[in-house]
């Protein structure tokens, strides 16, 4: 990166300006907030098989699947979308591993063929999304909101409305096993986001997408395949989704049809944003996603360990969402950066350089 | 529209052209339209299929288990006009009623408990509002904190079921009248809710369709800028459809906790988004600009009416419900997407 190459200050400063910045000291903060409770709560400790274990390991694992939805989500709400029904895929793809686990004998090969069932009706779902978007036309909201309300049905319809529980050490291996001492579906997770971030971004794909969202007709005129793109980035969200319902199923192997995946399209989102993705499209951050998907998921955490009812959990994440978008609205930047000429020139000079 | 047809046209009104330009300036209507006939079609479905759905029971029970919904929908067709979107509408249901009930079990004065029920709903309008007109919060954004808000809020309060005193004046609000007394129980029934939804529809009706603030609701959603440029009180009109949202959301918390008598947290999951449904199929377009009052209470019964349904077929498993909504969802928007395209050529 070139920011490394001026030097550390340069690079911090660099990241201060960036939108996920505020996200980071939100984690930081939450982070502070269970020290004060707790002076352990950093800890980690090795456990008997060498793996890591603590709370922070926890946060990593809660956050796996919402980093993988997120970084999905990313890619659609760049092209100016929103995908609605990734709860829902969710739901459905547990349901179908469940539901075919059940039944399959407990070997590494119903481990895969659960996986590739995953991969085939998520997708499909996912085609279901691209299609209604890229070829009908219809705006991303309501087609991902028909796919979100039939898809919780279509998994009560697979599980016969019932919350099907099996048995498949190799599945769920993937939820609560470890590789080099940490969670695979964190490693999974970052594996996916990592490859994404480079893909987009080190070839003209993420351009692409960033031209859908900016302006489909002028995507278009440019030569940008606008119908095939978002075909495909609402597949790929679609299979993320069914790798997150994995993930959530898997750790419990039971899949609850009402809980599994519920709001978490909301989660996804607000890991986005809060991301400096502006749902408006046009822009997209990957490392914001993943940012604001383990904000997520400390909040999460950090509202279950100070005693607050779960329930209650929805409170504190407006709190963080509002205080993320006042800091991010033009507004309140500008009020701050009047403050910031008011005490000396030269930075306020830099601001309008940089801006 | 019309004044734009070719004088060829006007001389020669052959049989179909005389038909196209009529329907052309209804072309707006046409999903609205689309709607109605859905209705009808249903209740005339549901009479032949399963009897006793054109009763004045039957269709009165439909009323008065819809009120609140109706009144929901009401409130997102000003937004959703703008080109906005208000997903609290649901946990501000879920604060204002156990909130509420919760001050009359306490001791206070019944009808101030049910002021301030509307009020929470204003409250949590004019904060979005805020956001959104001064922040340039994404609607989406805005309204997604202020669900997380009310839901959090209201499982604060209690998790547990709160229920209304019996003799409280709440209750009265639900209370059934009977108008017409008809042979067995084929009453027509009414409930002071459902004369409250009324007086909404008609009220919004007014201001939407008659008024100068519904001419600026309509032009924000054709293009904001524009209205802005054209002098029109943007800043003070978004303001207001998210609190007039906000303020029928509680309206419709006071009418459904009257009626069900008892309040919970999780009461009104999912809602906004039955709401946004009954407002896109009654033929309000997401994209703003287009969109009638009168259609969103026709969208809301539409959904009222195929939970009926489903009950009384009874074969249909309860789990496929929300696939039907799903379904019913997809053919109004194709069906609007493809009166668009027509209008474009």
């Amino acid at each position: 990166m070139s920011a490394n190459a001026r030097g550390p200050v340069e690079a911090l400063k660099g990241l201060v300006r960036r939108q996920y910045f505020w996200g980071i000291v939100a984690v930081a903060l939450l982070l502070l907030v269970n020290l004060v409770k707790d002076p352990g709560y950093l800890a980690v400790s090795i456990g008997p098989s060498g793996n890591l274990a603590g709370n922070v390991i926890d946060i990593l694992r809660a956050a796996a699947p919402v980093i993988l939805i997120a970084v999905g989500m990313c890619l659609v709400v760049a092209t100016g979308g929103i995908d609605l029904s990734v709860g829902s895929v969710m739901v459905v793809a547990g349901a179908v591993s469940m539901e075919f686990l059940k039944d399959a004998p407990d070997t590494v090969g119903s481990t895969f063929t659960a996986l590739a069932l995953v991969i085939a009706v998520s997708a499909a779902l996912g085609a279901v999304n691209g299609v209604l978007v890229s070829v009908v036309g219809l705006q991303p909201f309501i087609s991902t909101l028909v796919i979100m309300l039939a898809g919780r049905g279509l998994a009560k319809v697979i599980t016969g409305g019932q919350n099907t529980a099996a048995t498949n050490e190799t599945f769920r291996w993937i939820a609560n096993g470890y590789v080099f001492g940490l969670p695979v579906v964190f490693l999974l997770a970052l594996l996916v986001a990592v490859g994404v971030g480079l893909l987009v971004r080190r070839s003209a794909l993420g351009l692409m997408l960033e031209a859908i969202g900016m302006d489909a007709k002028a995507a278009r005129l440019a030569g940008v395949n606008r119908r095939a793109l978002l075909f495909t980035v609402y597949i790929f969200g679609g299979v993320l989704a069914g790798f997150a319902g994995v993930f959530a199923t898997a750790s419990v192997m039971t899949v609850d049809v009402s809980r599994t995946g519920y709001q978490l399209e909301l989660d996804a989102i607000l890991a986005v944003v809060i991301g400096g993705t502006s749902l408006a499209g046009g822009k997209f951050n990957i490392t914001g996603a993943v940012v604001g998907a383990i904000l997520i998921a400390t909040l999460d955490k950090t509202v279950v360990f100070l005693g607050v009812s779960s329930s209650a959990t929805p409170a504190f994440k407006a709190i963080v969402i509002v205080a993320l978008c006042l800091l991010q609205s033009e507004r309140v930047r500008r009020v701050f950066r009047q403050r910031r000429a008011a005490g000396t020139a030269r930075p306020a000079e830099r601001e309008v350089v940089a801006a | 529209m019309s004044t734009l047809t070719s004088p060829s046209a006007e001389a020669a009104p052959t049989g179909i052209r005389a038909l196209a330009k009529r329907v052309t300036p209804q072309l707006d209507t046409l999903p609205t339209a689309a709607a109605v006939v859905i209705f009808v079609g249903m209740i005339v479905y549901g009479e032949a299929a399963y009897g006793r759905i054109v009763q004045f029971n039957t269709l009165s029970n439909l009323l008065i288990n819809n009120a609140h919904l109706v009144i929901l929908a009401v409130g997102l067709t000003f937004v959703i006009v703008t080109g906005g979107i208000d997903l609290s509408v649901g946990a501000v249901i879920a604060i204002s009623s156990v909130a509420g009930v919760m001050l009359i079990n306490a001791g206070w004065n019944p009808w101030l408990a049910m002021l301030l029920m509307v009020l929470i709903g204003t409250a949590f309008g004019t904060v979005s509002g805020i956001l959104i007109q001064y922040f340039h919060v994404q609607p989406f954004i805005a309204t997604l904190a202020m669900m997380f808000l009310g839901r959090g809020l209201a499982s604060m309060l209690s998790t547990e079921p709160e229920r209304v005193p019996d003799d409280s004046p709440l209750r009265s609000l639900g209370e059934q009248l009977k108008i017409y007394d008809g042979p067995k129980v084929n009453d027509i029934v009414l409930t002071p809710g459902v004369l409250i939804a009324a007086a909404v529809v008609a009220a919004a009706f007014f201001m939407l369709h008659r008024t100068r603030t519904g001419r600026t609701v309509y032009a924000i959603g054709g293009s904001e800028q524009s209205a802005a440029l054209m002098g029109l009180p943007v800043a003070k009109t978004k303001m207001s459809v998210y609190i007039i949202s906000g303020s029928l959301a509680g309206l419709a918390a006071v009418v459904y906790t009257a009626r069900l008598g008892s309040a919970q947290n999780i009461t009104g999951i999912g809602w906004e988004l039955d709401a946004i449904a009954a407002t896109v199929i009654g033929g309000t377009l997401l994209t703003g600009g287009a969109g009638f009052v009168l259609g969103s209470v026709v969208g809301a019964l539409v959904l009222g009416l195929m939970n009926v349904l489903i009950t009384r077929d009874g074969g249909i498993p309860p789990e496929a419900t929300t696939i039907i909504t799903g379904g019913i969802l997809l053919v109004f928007v194709l069906l609007q997407r493809a009166v668009l395209a027509r209008r474009r050529e």
